[in-house]
């Protein structure tokens, strides 16, 4: 039995303000408040709280009908700040059990491409803020704007997802088709669902230029060869009513999907649903892909001059602001994380919408402006000091913590040894070892000296 | 496909930007159209022009009968030939010995923009009509407002349509407050012709507007800009090290809107100790502007080296990291073209034509002095955007050429033949 998959992205993005070169050093707010909670409350009425209506109906009138969303962190704070009622729609949904809600970074920014640490914390906070408005740990990880490639699928695998969600891009499928289960090639117990793209841009891109009849675009899904039984359809919630007028029946088309479904014997499933398949082979995945552009690579975002320094700029003080404490650091560099700042300087001709930019040189002139008081501040926090003297201390503190756990598996290794030869002694021994493991959370640099005595017994008793 | 053009001004002789298009757009014509034939009708050439066209000089063409002996002339033209001479001689239309003719029958021109220019033009237009009734050709092409009543002369006597290139209306040059003898000369010119081509959709819409033309037969025609020659090309780019220069090159009058300028100086000076600025040009302006920098209190980081010529202009380029056009008016602005050419990332204001066609550059309003401080800040400081634009400048302003142009005026010459105007 085919199924469907449908997915839908929920994000908005803190609007920054225009910010100048002389307000460098005079004013950290970057946000333009009024235009946050104008936007959200215009997309939330426009499209979100009918778009939400509407699968919540669904869902009531169609045990069998599925949907999953994501909500980015940054998305959700604006949510609710200024349109609750969005999220008590989600969780009415959630009621249902017909819902699932995926993880995903946190700013909806690009860390996953420049810092491993700072993007699985954010995905990290991303799943317990969700387990806390939900009830359920995530298990499906999506990227922003579906951004993968074999590393990303390795180290969502080692955060403990079960799939992953990302373009059924031509450069990375060639023959193959999306509508298999495949898996991660650098890890295989990570699932990865391909975006059906023509059947998802008949809804997402073309509704309005080119509209077309649930009942046609179904007749399609059911005409797939026999055997491609995972048809994803994903895209953004926003599609319905911002991106395609509601006047032009977009929504009666969604309603009509699992009506009609029925009829055609084709069912729906959740993305973790499909994850506990097997899945056909690995898909190899070298460069990035992604949902956006004809390319469905990163170029919109890193494609030219202009967005790889900032890019580099603002990367710079990732480990500088993950150790510092200050709250509204750690908030901002939430917000100018989100991957549309960079989106605003791209060059690229297919750019339609700039916020209040002019230009991709006028995106970068003001993002490049907040940036440069945003690091002076984090620099700040550590006094002034010299980037190499921090930079370094900063390598040792991580070396620290892989030195002390290379030395934790050694004494180990080593009290068991002693145990297979004097178990009385080995009793004496592992007293200490408690603590040991306890010491490098608490404090890094203690970690050293207390460790030298447990390693000398571990000696003594080897002799 | 025969022309005859009508212009005031051609290169070496350089007097603004007049001289830079008609080369360009002759140029362009020659180089890409095989077949087109241009006749160049200036008041007083220096016989130094290229030879790619053919040159006539207004200040040999007769216009009152004389005995003149082959000989005696033949090494006196500068131009065009003595046997030119005798085949116009044969035209004269009417007796003009009152008008203070020359031993060749002769009216004189003193070039340039002198004190009589009424005068000269009216002359000018006289002489036209000898032309008109002596050469062979498809279409007339007048070049700015000097010579539309020589064009207008010349299609009233032959009745071949009229193209006029409008390189700038004089609301541009006085912001509004118009000459009303300039206006009449200009509105008189367009109103006669069959087919007005402005340098800008931004001209255009004036020609529109305050001339009440026919939107039907006015059309934008943007200007190119020549390949850099290899002797100005081999001139290195200089780097100021931590020092960054910021220039503006034009002259300094009211149109070119140097005060905002200064206005942005000011600011950029306030917050940052490693940014000067240099004003390089001469005009009306130049000391308000020197008096301007002193009263801010930002003399020490303004320089002023005066007039620029020839391969000082490339080098003052060169020698800049950001090259500012604040104009309040522009109808197209052929210097950020040049500037991108040497690979200098260019500012310049929303209110100049050359912004339509380009994409490369930073642009801002004139009157936003924000905004034009935050973008000479941005370019001196974040290397990334100073890069992009001036990479990404140099391919775009390599595809702008006179030949492309000289394409689109051969379309609109063609169809103004065939169908006899636009206004059917």
């Amino acid at each position: 039995m085919k199924k469907i998959c449908l997915y839908f992205e929920i994000h908005q993005i803190i609007h920054l303000k225009r910010y100048r070169f002389f307000d460098i050093g005079r004013d950290h707010y970057y946000y333009d408040d009024y235009e946050n909670e104008r936007s959200i409350n215009y997309i939330a009425e426009r499209s979100y709280v009918p778009a939400l209506q509407t699968l919540l109906q669904m869902c009531k009138d169609h045990p069998e009908f599925r949907v999953a969303f994501s909500l980015s962190g940054v998305g959700l704070e604006q949510l609710e700040f200024h349109a609750p009622q969005v999220i008590d729609l989600l969780q009415e949904l959630n009621k249902t059990g017909q819902v699932e809600f995926l993880s995903e970074p946190y700013s909806h920014g690009l860390a996953s491409l420049a810092n491993e640490e700072s993007f699985e914390l954010e995905v990290k906070r991303m799943s317990k803020k969700i387990k806390e408005l939900f009830g359920k740990e995530p298990k499906v990880f999506r990227n922003s704007s579906l951004i993968y490639n074999d590393e990303i699928g390795a180290q969502v695998a080692a955060m403990g997802f079960k799939g992953i969600l990302t373009e059924g891009a031509k450069q990375v499928l060639g023959w193959k088709s999306p509508h298999y289960l495949y898996h991660c090639a650098t890890d295989p117990r990570l699932k990865v669902l391909m975006r059906d793209i023509n059947l998802s841009e008949d809804i997402t891109e073309r509704f309005t230029s080119n509209p077309i009849m649930a009942d046609q675009w179904l007749d399609w899904i059911a005409s797939t060869p026999e055997g491609e039984d995972i048809i994803n359809i994903f895209g953004e919630l926003v599609t319905f009513g911002i991106f395609h007028p509601l006047e032009g029946g977009i929504l009666e088309f969604l309603k009509a999907i699992p009506v009609l479904a029925k009829d055609r014997n084709i069912g729906f499933a959740l993305p973790s649903e499909l994850c506990a398949q097997k899945s056909v082979g690995p898909v190899e995945v070298p460069y990035n892909i992604s949902w956006v552009d004809e390319e469905r690579d990163t170029s919109c975002w890193l494609g030219n001059h202009l967005q790889r320094e900032a890019f580099n700029k603002l990367y710079s003080v990732c480990e500088r602001v993950l150790i510092c404490n200050d709250r509204r650091i750690k908030m901002d560099w939430d917000y100018l994380q989100a991957s549309n700042n960079f989106r605003f300087m791209t060059t690229k001709p297919s750019m339609k919408f700039r916020d209040i930019y002019d230009s991709p040189y006028d995106a970068f002139t003001n993002y490049m402006n907040i940036i440069g008081d945003f690091i002076s501040r984090v620099n700040n926090l550590y006094g002034g000091a010299e980037n190499e003297e921090i930079n370094s201390l900063i390598t040792t503190i991580q070396n620290q913590d892989d030195e002390i756990a290379a030395k934790d598996k050694e004494i180990e290794k080593l009290q068991k040894l002693l145990a297979k030869y004097n178990p009385v002694e080995a009793k004496k021994a592992t007293a200490p070892t408690p603590q040991v493991e306890a010491a490098p959370k608490k404090a890094a640099k203690k970690a050293p000296a207390k460790k030298a005595p447990a390693k000398k017994t571990a000696k003594k008793a080897e002799k | 496909m025969k022309v005859i053009m009508f212009g005031w001004e051609f290169p070496p002789k350089i007097y603004g930007g007049l001289a830079v298009a008609s080369y360009g757009i002759t140029k362009g014509m020659v180089e890409g159209q095989p077949d087109a034939e241009i006749t160049f009708c200036l008041p007083k050439p220096t016989g130094d022009e290229e030879k790619f066209l053919k040159i006539i000089n207004m200040s040999q063409v007769p216009v009152a009968w004389r005995d003149v002996q082959y000989d005696a002339i033949k090494d006196r033209m500068v131009g065009h030939t003595a046997e030119d001479y005798y085949r116009f001689r044969d035209h004269i239309y009417a007796d003009f010995n009152y008008m203070g003719v020359d031993d060749m029958g002769c009216l004189q021109f003193a070039g340039g923009y002198p004190q009589n220019l009424h005068e000269e033009i009216n002359n000018f237009s006289i002489i036209a009509g000898v032309l008109a009734r002596s050469e062979q050709f498809d279409i007339i092409h007048a070049h700015d407002w000097l010579t539309y009543p020589a064009g207008v002369h010349a299609k009233m006597v032959s009745g071949k349509p009229l193209c006029i290139h409008v390189h700038a209306t004089d609301f541009d040059r006085s912001r509004g407050k118009v000459n009303p003898t300039v206006y009449s000369i200009e509105k008189n010119g367009m109103d006669h012709a069959d087919c007005i081509m402005c340098v800008s959709e931004l001209t255009r819409q004036t020609v529109i507007k305050e001339y009440h033309q026919d939107p039907r037969k006015c059309f934008a025609m943007h200007n190119a800009v020549y390949p850099l020659p290899q002797e100005y090309k081999d001139i290195p780019r200089v780097d100021n090290g931590k020092e960054k220069v910021v220039t503006f090159l034009g002259r300094i009058t009211m149109q070119k809107g140097p005060e905002y300028f200064i206005e942005a100086a000011d600011l950029v000076c306030k917050r940052t100790s490693n940014v000067r600025f240099c004003f390089a040009g001469s005009g009306d302006k130049y000391w308000e502007m020197v008096d301007l920098a002193a009263v801010k209190g930002i003399a020490d980081r303004c320089h002023f080296p005066g007039f620029q010529r020839g391969k000082q202009v490339y080098e003052c380029y060169k020698a800049s990291d950001v090259f500012v056009m604040p104009s309040v008016s522009e109808p197209f602005g052929i210097a950020p073209l040049e500037a991108m050419q040497c690979g200098t990332p260019c500012i310049i204001s929303k209110q100049s034509g050359c912004g339509e066609i380009l994409t490369n550059v930073i642009k801002v309003d004139y009157w936003d002095i924000n905004a034009m401080a935050d973008a000479i800040y941005a370019l001196c400081n974040y290397p990334g955007l100073h890069t992009q634009l001036k990479e990404e400048g140099l391919k775009e302003v390599d595809e702008i050429t006179w030949v492309k142009v000289g394409h689109r005026i051969r379309k609109l010459y063609d169809e103004c033949i065939q169908n006899g105007g636009f206004l059917h």
